[in-house]
């Protein structure tokens, strides 16, 4: 394949703008994350006003935990939306015939498409709940600027992570019709081992343990913790290792998919 | 030279419906039963038949977004399905009921994308899009998200969208459904000039006989599967037992007039219908008319294909 980053430059930039059209949608999901934020930094103060250093985080910690999360849920499409409904949607209406006849593979095209939309999310319905979020609460922020600069990858690779899961999940719509149901349980699966509603740190064991197996976490704790680790070395590097293993894991399952997907359609008929 | 070659294609798909309780039954459909045909460059062929009678599948596996259960199929020298990624740069889709556009953003952003994804030069670009534009009266309408446009409007965006990276080879399935008189003149005028100025390949599905009537030298006619009928219009008329229609209105009122070649189907007062075949000249009636008759006025109606259409189905 000839390298053609122009291209995905323009799709992504397509992406990014599709969803920049849409000021008042962007402005409600901005004011829905803070208010969300808000709600659950309050449960927080209390949970760890009654367990100081919960699974070794200090409260202020924990608050920056909850607004980093916030800040993710668009980025890497927690609840699920986007690329899964478009997707299924399209094969579902026979309009993937036209994706199909473009001489660019799908997989790649939905990911920068993904990828403008994600930095869209995350300039705006990530920074401005976090901003409102510091002004409101003592948060833990890094003194390094190299951590801040680890840290968006870890949320570029978590971008990915979240593109992978819902690609595959979009794919679906090629054997089941409906994915609709699907796409609930992942939505649950997601936001809980992903350490969107709790952080992984206070999980049980063996809960915990499960979580670590899963994609999930690449998501949103992994990111925290890269900003809340404050190093860049022993603890962080297996980490942004972890993300880029799941990410190469799911492309490629996103890949042979697309083509098992495609020979169904083209030999079958659909 | 054929820049289509469709040697004995057949498709059939399996339907699986429910039998009883649990049980599923297999069926075997055969979509496409043994075609075969040949386009040449430069020819605009309508590709006609009732709904479900293969036309889709056909254009499908023209396209190469399915394979044939069996036979041989070349467009430009490539076997579709294998190659598609490299014949989807040679040829140019139009869905009528869907959109290649993006929904959410300027027709130009859409034109730009394309035009990326299909690696057009940039000077080719802005030429052929100055050109689409004019010849498509798109200038209004660059800056308007695509959501917004009318539907005939959104139609021209698309058409213009196919041609952008100068497909040879244009596929149109019902291009003008939906659309008032107006749009479907102006596009079908728009085809014409495409193909008589690029000597671009044209072929189009429709159910609107007025697209073939209007762009079409060739009419293909597709049914349960097979090809029933391909040639010209005017053949076309011979094979239905198609009837052109001589209205007169005469002086007085009369017993049905006498006129070799025809019969008369109607009387109503003065006025009269004598039909003949569509493939015979009107000329003598016309003469044989004014000369035993006295004639007020006179008029000629063609044959619907609709009817001439029904009649090959009938017969088939």
């Amino acid at each position: 394949m000839t390298p053609r980053v122009g291209l995905y430059a323009a799709v992504a930039t397509r992406g990014f703008r599709r969803y920049s059209t849409y000021r008042a949608a962007t402005l409600a999901g901005i004011f829905t994350n803070t208010v969300f934020g808000v709600i659950i930094a309050y449960s927080f103060i209390a949970l760890w006003d009654q367990r100081p250093s919960l699974g070794g985080y200090g409260q202020a910690q924990a608050l920056t935990f909850v607004w980093v999360a916030q800040a993710l849920i668009m980025p890497v499409g927690l609840f699920s939306g986007g690329i899964v409904d478009e997707l299924s949607d399209r094969v579902r209406s026979g309009a993937v015939a036209i994706d199909l006849h473009r001489p660019i593979p799908l997989l790649w095209w939905r990911f920068a498409e993904d990828a403008g939309r994600a930095a869209y999310h995350f300039l705006t319905r990530g920074l401005a709940p976090v901003l409102v979020g510091s002004l409101l609460f003592d948060l833990a922020w890094p003194q390094r600027v190299s951590t801040y600069g680890v840290f968006l990858i870890a949320v570029a690779l978590a971008i990915g992570v979240g593109f992978g899961i819902r690609f595959l999940l979009g794919l679906l719509a090629f054997w089941v019709i409906d994915v609709r149901g699907f796409v609930v349980m992942l939505t649950i699966t997601q936001v809980f081992f992903s350490g969107m509603v709790l952080p992984l740190v206070v999980f049980p064991d063996a809960l915990r343990t499960l979580a670590e197996a899963l994609p999930f976490r690449c998501l949103v704790q992994i990111p925290a913790d890269v900003l809340l680790h404050e190093d860049t070395g022993t603890t962080v590097l297996p980490l942004l290792g972890i993300q880029l293993l799941w990410l190469v894991a799911l492309l490629v399952a996103g890949h042979l998919l697309t083509g098992a997907a495609v020979r169904k359609v083209v030999v079958q008929g659909g | 030279m054929a820049v289509i070659e469709v040697t004995d294609l057949r498709r059939t798909f399996v339907v699986r419906s429910k039998g009883g309780r649990l049980r599923r039954e297999r069926r075997e459909v055969v979509a496409v039963d043994g075609v075969s045909f040949g386009i040449d460059a430069g020819e605009v062929v309508g590709f006609i038949g009732p709904n479900g009678a293969g036309k889709s599948t056909t254009i499908k596996m023209l396209t190469g977004i399915l394979v044939p259960t069996s036979g041989r199929l070349h467009v430009d020298g490539l076997d579709p399905s294998r190659r598609r990624t490299e014949l989807a740069r040679r040829i140019g889709v139009v869905f009528g009921h869907r959109s290649g556009l993006w929904w959410d953003l300027p027709l130009r952003d859409s034109f730009a994308l394309l035009a990326r994804i299909y690696d057009v030069p940039r000077d080719r670009y802005r030429t052929n899009l100055a050109t689409l534009v004019e010849l498509l009266d798109l200038a209004p309408l660059l800056d308007v998200p695509v959501r917004q446009l009318s539907l005939g409007q959104r139609m021209r965006g698309d058409i213009a969208a196919a041609l952008l990276h100068d497909p040879p080879i244009l596929y149109l399935d019902e291009p003008t459904i939906g659309l008032d008189l107006i749009s479907k003149a102006r596009l079908r005028d728009f085809l014409r000039d495409l193909n008589a100025e690029r000597g671009t390949t044209i072929m189009l599905t429709t159910h609107d006989l007025v697209d073939i009537e209007h762009i079409c030298r060739r009419v293909m006619v597709i049914d349960a599967g097979r090809l029933v009928f391909d040639g010209d219009l005017t053949a076309l008329q011979r094979v239905g037992g198609a009837t052109r229609t001589v209205v007169v209105d005469l002086e007085t009122q009369l017993e049905p007039v006498r006129v070799p070649g025809t019969t008369v189907t109607r009387v109503e007062g003065p006025r009269q219908w004598l039909s003949f075949p569509a493939h015979s000249s009107a000329a003598p009636i016309v003469s044989a008319l004014a000369a035993a008759y006295d004639v007020v006025d006179l008029s000629i109606q063609e044959p619907a294909i609709e009817d001439v259409i029904r009649l090959l189905y009938a017969a088939g």
